[in-house]
């Protein structure tokens, strides 16, 4: 089975993030990066389908320069290879922009697996899977807790609301997107971060893939970011941490009522 | 061409509108009075399958211009492209200017699919809007809820928009004067164009606790780094009386069972005190735990979402505050 897994970079889930002075987005200069949670769950599923039915798992990721410190993680933990789409012009995309690019680099890979993250924490679309899978014309299925591979096809556990599930069956070839906590992660291991660089990385621009800015313009544009206004009247407690015990005492028992 | 509109799309499970639908119905029906323009919802399955039949005409008892009911033999069960395929045709036919959504796992699961068939846009998981003049600016949550972001659609309508759960009420349905309108629309859809094969909807092995009834709830989140450290949550739980929760991830490590997961994917609970020890409050842990009648929330981010849904607030790391707040209750209850 040829597996391919879609992964990106996030912001470091305890970087520090601070607002450009265009108010347009995040700096980044200064942010550690970590591949998006989902997407370190879905590589995890690809490989372990890989391990199981044999077969190769190649990693593709959009993003500048700083994303390769993601696919080399990812060929350390057992990825056969990895494309990098880079190019100025893959900056700032939409979901579909994104879809579109990956799109285009997928395609001639004929995958019979695709996997990504369900959403990113950054944008959280939740969308650039969906759409890539009608890009591609692959049948899909979202929020993955669980997959079985029988041969042509796929039996896998989608997560409904309120702790329910339910078992779907999709031919392959087949995109799914993965919910965290399918599976435990591995790390990396030292000779697999030995045998990670001798994997081939290919790098693919827009020139490359035979796009223009005209493919992949937005359909959406985010205007400004800002902290949300402070709509609760939440009631701060600040000093010692005794002092701050005994007034919450107070308020639990003569407020709240539960003491 | 039809004249301008807002469509809205009506969820429904188990024979039921869904709240999701009526949140829906209640978000089209306030962008289109903003607009000035009228609202249409949508409904889309089979009328033979169980419970359907009523759903359009009860949707029909809110203030809309026509309740469309698409319906096939192929829509008895949900899948993603028997919906997109039916409500692209109509979208493709009627022209809207925005189509209206709540952002449920089912809308998560087409809309994307169906916006990049009609080659539109899709701005998704909304709090809510501002309408400027001539131009619609939508707002959503980036960064898990650290920014919010004005986001605005590029390009020509339709423009399919998702509101989250409980960006509008409802409560706020507007009820019509008379019933509107309600249009069967046979569609034709090829059994062999659904690919996807839907089984059985089912829920895991019996819950072992059940945290709806609980009063007191102390909720752990990944601020609490360790399994170890899970310890002293238990402690705070046990000198309150109250039973252990979590947040997703500490249940996705396996630090403690699904069933004490709080959100939108585990249990929904309104307990008389809630509290977050180290959640930043996401969305999806929000809405299980809004209804708590007290939240006491202690993060060592000031900014941190779950403040927004705090009654109480302690910015400090909380392995300074919990030992202390243990003993000043125990003391405080031997008393
Ligand atoms: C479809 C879907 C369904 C989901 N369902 C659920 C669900 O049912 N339930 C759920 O909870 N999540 C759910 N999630 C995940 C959700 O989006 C969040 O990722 C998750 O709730 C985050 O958990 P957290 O707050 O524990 O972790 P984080 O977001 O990592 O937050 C940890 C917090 O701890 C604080 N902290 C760190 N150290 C300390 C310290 N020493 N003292 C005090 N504070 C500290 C940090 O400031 C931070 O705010 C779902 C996501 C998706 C996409």
């Amino acid at each position: 089975m040829k597996i391919i897994v879609c992964l990106k970079q996030v912001p470091a889930r305890d970087a520090v993030l601070r607002i450009n002075p265009a108010g347009t987005w995040v700096v980044s200069a200064d942010v550690s990066f970590e591949i998006n949670e989902p997407d370190i769950y879905a590589l995890e599923e690809g490989l372990r389908l890989k391990e199981k039915h044999g077969g190769e798992v190649v990693v593709a990721s959009l993003g500048p320069a700083r994303a390769q410190q993601a696919i080399k993680e990812a060929l350390a933990k057992g990825a056969d290879r990895a494309l990098h789409l880079d190019d100025p012009a893959f900056e700032n995309l939409d979901a579909y922009g994104a879809a579109k690019v990956l799109a285009k680099a997928l395609e001639p890979e004929k995958p019979d697996l695709v996997l990504t993250g369900l959403q990113s924490d950054d944008l959280g679309f939740a969308q650039t899977g969906v759409i890539l899978a009608e890009l591609l014309g692959l049948a899909h299925s979202t929020i993955i807790m669980e997959i079985q591979a029988q041969g042509a096809s796929l039996r896998v556990k989608r997560e409904l609301e309120g702790g329910w599930f339910q078992w779907l069956e999709l031919p392959l070839p087949a995109l799914v997107t993965i919910q965290s906590g399918i599976n435990k992660p591995r790390y990396a291991t030292l000779p697999g971060i030995m045998k990670a660089k001798t994997r081939p990385l290919k790098k693919l621009s827009a020139a490359d893939l035979g796009l223009t800015p005209a493919d992949f313009r937005p359909r959406q544009t985010i205007l400004k970011i800002y902290v949300p206004a402070k709509r609760a009247h939440t009631e701060f407690f600040e000093g010692s941490p005794k002092e701050i015990a005994a007034r919450l005492v107070d308020k639990l028992r003569n407020e709240a009522r539960v003491l | 061409m039809m004249p301008d509109e807002i469509l809205i799309f009506a969820e429904h499970a188990g024979g039921k509108l869904t709240r999701a639908a009526w949140e829906a119905v209640s978000a089209g029906q306030q962008l289109a009075r903003d607009l000035a323009l009228p609202a249409s919802a949508c409904i889309v399955g089979h009328v033979g399958a169980e419970g359907l039949a009523p759903l359009p005409a009860e949707l029909a008892s809110a203030d809309l211009r026509e309740v469309l009911a698409l319906d096939s033999p192929q829509l008895a069960e949900y899948t993603a492209e028997g919906t997109a395929r039916a409500l692209g045709e109509t979208i493709r036919a009627r022209q809207p200017r925005f189509v209206v959504f709540s952002h449920t796992y089912q809308v998560r699961d087409f809309a994307p699919k169906l916006a990049a068939s009609l080659g539109c846009g899709l701005i998704s998981d909304c709090l809510g809007y501002r309408n400027e003049g001539n131009r619609v600016i939508f707002v959503r949550q980036v960064f898990q809820g650290k920014f919010s972001a004005d986001v605005e659609f590029a390009g020509p309508s339709p423009w399919l928009v998702s509101f989250q759960a409980g960006a509008f009420r409802r409560d706020a349905v507007r009820r019509g004067a008379s019933p509107a309108k309600v249009t069967a629309a046979a569609v034709a859809l090829d059994a062999a164009a659904i690919r996807v094969k839907p089984g059985e909807r089912f829920r895991e092995a019996k819950q072992a606790v059940d945290l709806s009834q609980a009063e007191i709830i102390v909720a752990v989140g990944r601020g609490i780094k360790a399994l170890e450290h899970l310890e002293l949550a238990k402690k705070l739980a046990e000198a309150l009386g109250g039973e252990l929760g979590a947040s997703r991830p500490i249940c996705d490590s396996g630090w403690l069972p699904m069933d004490r997961q709080i959100g939108s994917s585990g249990q929904t609970v309104a307990p008389k005190l809630y509290v977050a020890l180290g959640i930043s409050g996401a969305i999806q842990h929000q809405v299980g735990m809004r209804g708590s009648k007290t939240v006491l929330a202690i993060n060592k981010d000031k900014e941190a979402p779950i403040f927004e849904v705090a009654t109480y607030g302690v910015a400090s790391d909380l392995f300074e505050i919990v030992p202390g707040l243990i003993e000043a209750i125990k003391k405080a209850k031997g008393s």
